[in-house]
């Protein structure tokens, strides 16, 4: 019998009884295939977010890794360079005018040529030439060669982020100035290379001179101060509540506690900084020991959580078999268990120490929004952080200083990659299966 | 100067290990001691070292309180009678002209006087303090040597002694995680009293306008300043919201799916994918929204606009090509992607929880797996996933960067997501960030918005850690 019809049953009946049931089942089977696409759709699009972010910030960030140098012969005017202070002396006005007077053209009255020539070029320029006339006098009274950045402008003019049809009162640079762009780059004066400056100046209001170097250097000190605090301190609280604590109220409230902390937001640890360490305890203000301590407080929580899991992890029978031997209990510890423990507690603390470097919203409150000009060098004074120059490049009116936010972030993100994946490869290469 | 004080308690401390452990082992001989030298040693060294850094950490607390009590007591009445923020700035600059700058602002006739005068007394207070405090740590540390040292005998139990230390070391740091609770909540509740005593509580929590600027001047044209909070709260929940609908589904079903159905392999190369994206910092996310998504949302509605303008929906098409870059669902949606891999490994913590037992035994009555998921998983795992979403939602209101960079600044009451709002976080940094006045109502009204979202979040947190807490203990 190759047909299931039991006898017993009205033929007609049971065919339309199985037909429901295959139909109930296609049903029920397009709805697993529907329920299936679902999931899969959600994951796909978590993962075109992704792509979507990294891609655009790529896109926005890399222009700024490279920018143009235009080199300028300028006749240093015995007349208008002052040899005993070259600082005073206006370069930029002086290279300007031999410009045009180069290409033959006639600065009118009002000197509106010369100024607009003048924008062309960075107010690098003064320096350069300044330092070039201090170290060297005899350079006055001959024409010399300098290199110096394009204006930001300029600079996104080139990399073709300025386009000429857009209308001229929309754009910070009239026709005249892209016109001569458009010849120094034909008579070749105008080189790109890689913008070392962004990796090698501090903060800056000319976005052509602004680099990242003071912020990675702030957020270094700052994270020095995080980890010197909060590793110690969270390894303690954690060897305390695995190993020591007695089973009563006060450990109780201390693990809810610590638990709790892990999920306060990070602005109000801000507004704690604030409060405590500059308005009661009178640190230096926007300084990396006050972002430090405020760092250490907010990973703090989640250092003792991944400690304790590390510590967790090692199988009672080390412990054991120390006592066993006459170990005491400090000593099992910290002989036997922190050790074994360690390659945990390190991960833990990596990925913490990360996502302090990421956090901006505290380092805002205890006032690392202000401008931060050049490189810090000490924990007790003003200081940038990578995330805040993030927010403050973002606010920023000029453009140059989009793509240079964008850069930031990608430098930023670098830094976080290399921590993480440190962990990762300590977690590998270390971590013991039991 | 404090690093001299390290340097020299540093060096004090080794020489009173090394002491310590060759005293005991000249003690030693001939008798049978109980503890190595070397835990004499150490015994000797904590001595030195804690009295010593107990002195440095009370000091490096207390001493800037303690210096402007001593600073405001000596005062002269002139000075005494003074506003209080014009004396915080005479007292800002007598610090300046002590220091050997130039006062920043001009002080008149009796002022001028008194400046130098102040000046000299503030250093001198500046300095007893610093003196008295490292020599005080370096008493500490002498007198506790000095103890250590008629301590060590063969018979002396050092390393139960030494022990005995380590166990007070190691709970003090567990009892910062509740002094850092006790400081959050102090320090937000002094000025928050301070603020409720200019603003009564009752306008501030149910208050419907929020404008705090406030004139400096008396003459000065503007409003008077307006402290309900109603138009921030309803903002965050609006922004939440938006968010939880983004991350809620998105983050659920993928939970689902990697747990139930994806192989080893596709989880093995989704979940790094989606850490990636939990990892990034919430300030990347805020340009992300304020220069891609922000401009992409606007432009997108301003066409729809332009498409029914003229049309017969005209009034809803002049509304929509008005739509700025910082309205509420360009924030809200970035959020939702931002708690994404949040809710998602949460609830795949929760679902990867529930006994394999359950699912055979549907599967055994012939269900599905979708009818597995949807009829036994879920209702099995849902107090845990309430709780999980319960912390996203937690995290969303906290969330500061994404809402301050994309989310705008005026304290609209509306439940529009096309309509700017404004966030209890974006206030509390635009309040703080700001030109500070300090003891302003505009100033304190951050610390009063910082302990409302610190009650709000605790108290969900609370619940969701119990429900969690709870759920988990029933399948273990």
């Amino acid at each position: 019998m190759t047909d299931a019809t039991p006898d017993h049953i009205d033929g007609a009946a049971a065919k339309g009884r199985l037909d429901r049931l295959r139909a109930g089942l296609k049903r029920r089977h397009a709805k697993e295939t529907r329920f299936k696409w679902y999931g899969r759709l959600a994951i796909a699009a978590a993962m075109i977010f992704l792509a979507i972010l990294m891609v655009r910030i790529v896109a926005q960030g890399h222009t700024a890794f490279y920018t143009h140098t235009v080199t300028v012969p300028v006749y240093m005017d015995p007349a208008r360079v002052d040899r005993a202070y070259p600082q005073g002396s206006n370069f930029e006005q002086l290279a300007a005018e031999q410009q045009l007077k180069r290409w033959g053209i006639q600065d009118d009255a009002a000197g509106d040529a010369s100024r607009q020539m003048k924008a062309l070029f960075s107010s690098e320029l003064k320096f350069v030439a300044a330092d070039l006339v201090a170290k060297r006098s005899d350079v006055i009274g001959e024409t010399v060669p300098l290199a110096v950045p394009l204006s930001d402008e300029a600079d996104l003019y080139l990399k073709g982020e300025i386009s000429k049809e857009t209308p001229e009162d929309q754009r910070r640079l009239t026709d005249q100035q892209l016109a001569w762009l458009d010849r120094m780059q034909a008579e070749g004066v105008v080189g790109s290379h890689f913008n070392t400056a962004l990796f090698t100046n501090g903060d800056s209001t000319q976005p052509e001179l602004a680099g990242v170097l003071g912020a990675v250097v702030g957020s270094a000190l700052m994270l020095m101060v995080t980890a010197l605090i909060a590793i110690p301190l969270g390894v303690g609280a954690a060897v305390w509540l695995e190993e020591f604590a007695p089973k009563n109220k006060l450990t109780d409230i201390i693990e809810v506690n610590i638990n709790n902390l892990a999920a306060v937001p990070s602005i109000v640890y801000g507004l704690l900084g604030l409060a405590l360490f500059i308005n009661w305890m009178h640190l230096p203000r926007a300084s990396p020991i006050v972002g430090g301590l405020v760092l250490a407080l907010m990973a703090l929580p989640t250092l003792v959580i991944a400690t304790r899991s590390a510590l967790k992890a090692v199988p009672p029978s080390i412990r054991e078999a120390a006592l066993a031997m006459g170990a005491s209990k400090t000593q099992t510890v910290f002989s036997h268990v922190l050790p074994l423990a360690m390659p945990g507690v390190m991960t833990g603390a990596i990925i913490s120490m990360a996502h302090a470097l990421g956090e901006t919203a505290p380092l805002l409150l205890i006032g690392m929004v202000s401008f931060v000009p050049g490189v810090p060098h000490a924990i007790d004074q003003p200081v940038g952080a990578l995330p805040s120059l993030i927010y403050i490049w973002e606010n920023a009116s000029e453009r140059a200083f989009h793509e240079r936010t964008a850069a930031a972030i990608i430098v930023l993100l670098v830094f976080m990659i290399i921590m993480n994946t440190a962990a990762i490869i300590l977690r590998r290469r270390f971590e013991r299966r039991w | 100067m404090i690093w001299i004080y390290l340097l020299i308690l540093t060096a004090l401390s080794a020489a009173a290990f090394l002491g310590g452990r060759e005293l005991a082992r000249r003690r030693a001989v001939g008798a049978h001691p109980h503890s190595r030298p070397g835990q004499h040693g150490a015994y000797a060294l904590i001595w030195v070292a804690a009295p010593a850094l107990l002195v440095l950490i009370l000091l490096s607390v207390f001493a800037a309180p303690l210096e402007r009590q001593l600073t405001a007591a000596g005062t002269p009445d002139v000075v005494a009678e003074l506003e209080h923020f014009r004396r915080d700035a005479f007292f800002a600059d007598a610090h300046r002209v002590g220091r050997g700058e130039p006062a920043l602002q001009i002080w008149e006739r009796p002022l001028a006087e008194q400046l130098p005068v102040e000046a000299r007394r503030m250093v001198r207070i500046e300095r007893t303090l610093q003196w008295g405090g490292g020599a005080a740590a370096i008493l500490a540390a002498i007198l506790g040597g000095l103890f250590a040292l008629t301590q060590i005998k063969p018979q002396t139990r050092a390393r139960n002694r030494v022990e005995g230390w380590i166990y007070g070391a190691l709970f003090i740091c567990s009892a910062i995680a509740v002094l850092t609770t006790l400081g959050i909540i102090a320090s937000l509740a002094f000025d928050s009293f301070r603020f409720f005593q200019k603003v009564p509580i009752f306008d501030f929590l149910f208050g419907a306008q929020w404008s705090p600027q406030i004139a400096i001047r008396a003459d000065q044209v503007g409003s008077t300043g307006a402290f309900g909070a109603v138009p921030l709260f309803v903002g965050t929940m609006l922004i939440m919201s938006i968010a939880m609908c983004v991350a809620a589904p998105i983050g659920l079903l993928s939970a689902i799916y990697l747990s139930e159905y994806a192989s080893r392999t596709t989880r093995a190369v989704i979940k790094p994918l989606l850490e990636i994206l939990a990892g990034v910092p919430t300030v990347v996310y805020g340009f992300f929204a304020a220069l891609t998504v922000g401009p992409i949302l606007r432009v997108f509605f301003n066409e729809i606009g332009l498409f029914l303008m003229g049309g017969p929906l005209d009034g809803l098409g002049q509304y929509l090509a008005l739509v700025q870059n910082q309205m509420a669902l360009t924030a809200g949606a970035v959020m939702g992607i931002m708690l994404i891999p949040f809710v998602s490994s949460l609830s795949d913590d929760i679902l990867n929880a529930v006994p394999q037992s359950l699912r055979d035994g549907s599967f055994a009555m012939g269900a599905t797996k979708s009818e597995t998921v949807k009829r036994v998983l879920l209702p099995a795992a849902l107090p845990g996933i309430a709780g999980a979403l319960l912390l996203a939602v937690s995290r969303a209101i906290g969330e500061t960067m994404i809402v301050t960079m994309a989310a705008g600044l005026a304290a609209n009451l509306t439940f529009n997501p096309l309509d700017t709002v404004t966030t209890v976080t974006v206030q509390i940094v635009t309040l703080l960030t700001g030109d500070q006045e300090f003891n302003s109502a505009k100033t304190l009204s951050a610390f009063g918005l910082g302990l409302t979202l610190f009650m709000v979040t605790l108290v969900l947190n609370i619940i969701a850690h119990r429900i969690v807490q709870t759920y988990r203990e029933q399948y273990d």
